[in-house]
């Protein structure tokens, strides 16, 4: 795939979604920050990215996203040794399985922190950055669960329609800069995350998804369904009226 | 302290945070060419200190700007800090009987002239556009339409002081840290910087200049009117038609000009005076200069320019036969501040200028292969000026005894890479000639090219001198590292490409 890109960090880029899109970025030929808490994965994702490409075009950066007092830095320095930076992406995300009638406190904070605190942390730099310079794509991983609070996890639709929110925000602070912001809204991806679970539809590979929200956010799309059929889902879903909704099984 | 590895900031032994807002896009002037760097503004040389000390605490390198006026990644220094010089631009003495001026690098040529001509005096060197500053002028060693006559500028400064990295300051003459100034001069800004500028003026006795139209019909008949010019004419330059084929390869316009003698000029006093040097802002009267780019927007292809040369060519065969007009010095000098904004003619892509320095008895050949090979890859330069040279002292130097040729290209997204496999192309030609190029205009260049044509000689003097000034190597720009970062090894901070 040809992709504008020349410098782009990846935070989440240990596994999943994140892995594959930092993977498809440095064969396209872009530099890229790879960053995860686990270390030993990304160096080795990290290894064999530059082995392939005979040159150091991927860099592992191991960080935890709780800890948001070393992100300026981090981002800072990661622009440094990529020579620029022209693309974010954001990935991680905890989808933690909790039962009907479980209101723990301690997961559902867990669950704010990595999937909206570390993405607000990470892109507020991006934002920073791309405002003043006046270009830049931001790219943040939504998913149709954040489309509705629906039954089954409260606080991971939260997190993402917030994410959505938040995206929004950016898109209308700096859209007239020329900086690009992306809601990408996976439906049900085959990771880690998703492992495990049942009554999935539409399920396409990590990869797949990767490569479809790469095509988006290079047209800089504003929010981009993975894979585009679930856009009418989505649709449909936000129209059901909240008496009906609260009924279905959904 | 010492400056940090790239590797002891992986490891996050440094941790400072740069000013978010220093932020800025910095582009090289032909637009083809940018990157994001923190920029700095100091208006005193301590401030210029303290981005040093900025610089060692972050683990960042230092490049130093002028007016911006390199055409390509000179003055670029990617995601590290860049010193805008520009406010620094005070005249610090000036002796209008002897014509001697000591100035700050901040001060751009159009501050020269304005200040002395009007004593009579004109700088002895000065670049096809007003608007560099003296700093960047003596960092990359400028030449004129004169360099046959007068060398580049270096050959007209006294002495300078050069802030080291350190903080020391170093002053450097003709008999003062000799081999420093003929390094520093034509350094491209590597060394150090310049703080404190001497150089001496020409006495000129009228604000005209006896200007010369004469047609060339080739390549070979341009180099034939030069050399019979050169002993009489103060300046000479060459327009070519870069789209003229076939028998016609490298036909164009020379222009010769010469001061006006003691005397020779009825009312000096009036033609001495600012105001009577100013460009016309309107066309025929009416038509804004400012909009004149917008007008030669439609004509920046490989047609436009084929037909606008072609009427250009003829007319002057026509009408200039040896005629001679009178023109003032801005007018003749400073040829590339006729149109304003011309640049921005050639599009959003923006342009590169290509442009080598070829020993005399090969000159004509290699140029006329080079034109032909543009024209053969579809890709004929849009402005083609050709000039007269000379050897100079300096060690980095572009000078040669013969001539150079600077070609513009436009650079759009699809055809950036074939230009540069271009660029490659006619770099194998100048190197087996024994030419050189110029870093005021590169943008193309590769390592081994700088090493073969400079010697490997030179190149480790510089070197050498380049650890002695500055041994943590604070200062880098993107042309740096892009054709001495493997020379500098491990001195090079940031490894990422150009």
């Amino acid at each position: 795939m040809n992709l504008p890109w020349k410098h782009a960090i990846v935070v989440g880029a240990s596994s999943g979604i994140g892995e594959a899109i930092a993977r498809r970025l440095v064969r396209a030929g872009c530099r890229v920050a790879l960053i995860a808490r686990r270390a030993d994965r990304l160096e080795a994702i990290c290894a064999q990215l530059n082995r392939e490409a005979g040159s150091e075009v991927a860099i592992a950066v191991g960080h935890d996203v709780h800890v948001h007092e070393e992100i300026p830095w981090l981002f800072q320095n990661c622009a440094l040794r990529l020579g620029g930076l022209d693309a974010i992406f954001y990935a991680p995300g905890v989808l933690p399985r909790i039962a009907p009638d479980e209101y723990d406190t301690a997961t559902d904070v867990e669950t704010i922190q990595v999937n909206l605190l570390g993405a607000i942390a990470w892109l507020n730099q991006a934002a920073l950055r791309f405002e003043k310079t006046g270009r830049g794509t931001i790219v943040g991983i939504g998913s149709i669960a954040g489309d509705r609070g629906r039954r089954g996890n409260p606080v991971y639709c939260t997190s993402k329609a917030a994410l959505a929110t938040y995206l929004e925000s950016l898109r209308n602070r700096l859209g007239r800069r020329g900086v690009k912001v992306v809601t990408a809204k996976p439906g049900f991806i085959d990771t880690e995350m998703t492992h495990g679970l049942t009554g999935m539809i539409w399920l396409i590979s990590a990869d797949r998804a990767a490569e479809l929200i790469l095509r988006a956010a290079r047209r800089g799309r504003t929010t981009a369904y993975i894979p585009e059929r679930w856009r009418l889902v989505g649709l449909v879903v936000r129209m059901i009226p909240s008496f009906l909704f609260r009924r279905l099984n959904v | 302290m010492s400056q940090l590895t790239s590797e002891q900031i992986a490891a996050g032994e440094a941790r400072f945070i740069l000013p978010g807002e220093n932020l800025e896009v910095v582009e090289g002037w032909g637009g083809a060419s940018n990157s994001v760097a923190y920029v700095f503004r100091p208006s005193t040389f301590d401030e210029v200190r303290s981005v040093f000390e900025l610089a060692r605490q972050s683990g960042r390198t230092v490049a130093f700007r002028g007016a911006g006026r390199s055409y390509g990644d000179a003055a670029l220094n990617a995601e590290n800090a860049v010193l805008d010089l520009t406010r620094l631009n005070r005249i610090l003495a000036w002796d209008p009987a002897g014509g001697t001026i000591t100035l700050e690098p901040g001060v751009t040529i159009r501050q020269l002239w304005e200040y002395v001509l009007p004593h009579g005096w004109w700088p002895p060197v000065v670049p096809g556009t007003m608007y560099p500053t003296l700093g960047g002028c003596l960092a990359m060693n400028i030449h004129g339409k004169n360099n046959y006559r007068e060398g580049p500028i270096g050959d007209h400064v006294t002495e300078f002081d050069l802030l080291l990295p350190n903080g020391d300051l170093k002053r450097c003459s003709r008999t003062e840290n000799v081999e420093l100034f003929d390094a520093a001069v034509g350094g491209f800004g590597i060394l150090g910087c310049f703080t404190r500028i001497t150089l001496r003026m020409k006495r000129i006795y009228s604000g005209l200049l006896n200007v010369e139209a004469i047609t060339a019909r080739s390549l070979d008949h341009m180099v034939e009117i030069f050399e019979q010019r050169t002993a009489g004419a103060d300046y000479l330059v060459g327009w070519i038609d870069a789209l003229a084929g076939g028998s016609h390869v490298g036909r164009g316009v020379i222009h010769a000009a010469n001061y006006l003698a003691e005397g020779a000029d009825p009312h000096p006093e009036r033609t001495l005076r600012v105001e009577s040097q100013q460009l016309p802002d309107r066309i025929l009267g009416i038509l804004p200069k400012s909009m004149l780019w917008r007008l030669m927007r439609p004509f920046m292809n490989n047609t436009g320019v084929r037909v606008v040369n072609g009427l250009k060519y003829h007319a002057s065969a026509l009408l200039d036969r040896g005629r001679v007009v009178r023109q003032s010095h801005v007018e003749f000098a400073f040829l590339l501040d006729y149109v304003p904004n011309w640049k921005q003619a050639y599009g959003t892509g923006g342009l590169i200028q290509y442009q080598s320095f070829i020993p005399r008895e090969h000159a004509a050949d290699v140029f006329r292969r080079q034109l032909v090979l543009a024209q053969e890859a579809g890709f004929p330069p849009y402005l083609a000026v050709f000039k007269r040279h000379r050897a100079d002292r300096f060690l980095m130097t572009h000078g040669v005894d013969g001539y150079s040729l600077a070609l513009d290209f436009r650079i759009t997204p699809r055809n950036r890479r074939a230009i540069w496999d271009l660029a490659a192309q006619l770099d194998e030609i100048v190197l087996a000639s024994g030419g050189r190029f110029y870093f005021a205009k590169d943008s193309t260049l590769q390592a081994q090219s700088v090493e073969q044509y400079l010697g490997s000689d030179a190149v480790e003097r510089f070197m050498r001198l380049k650890r002695e000034c500055d041994p943590e190597g604070i200062l880098e720009t993107n042309l740096y590292r892009r054709l001495f970062g493997a020379r500098a090894g491990d001195q090079i901070l940031f490894r990422g490409e150009r």
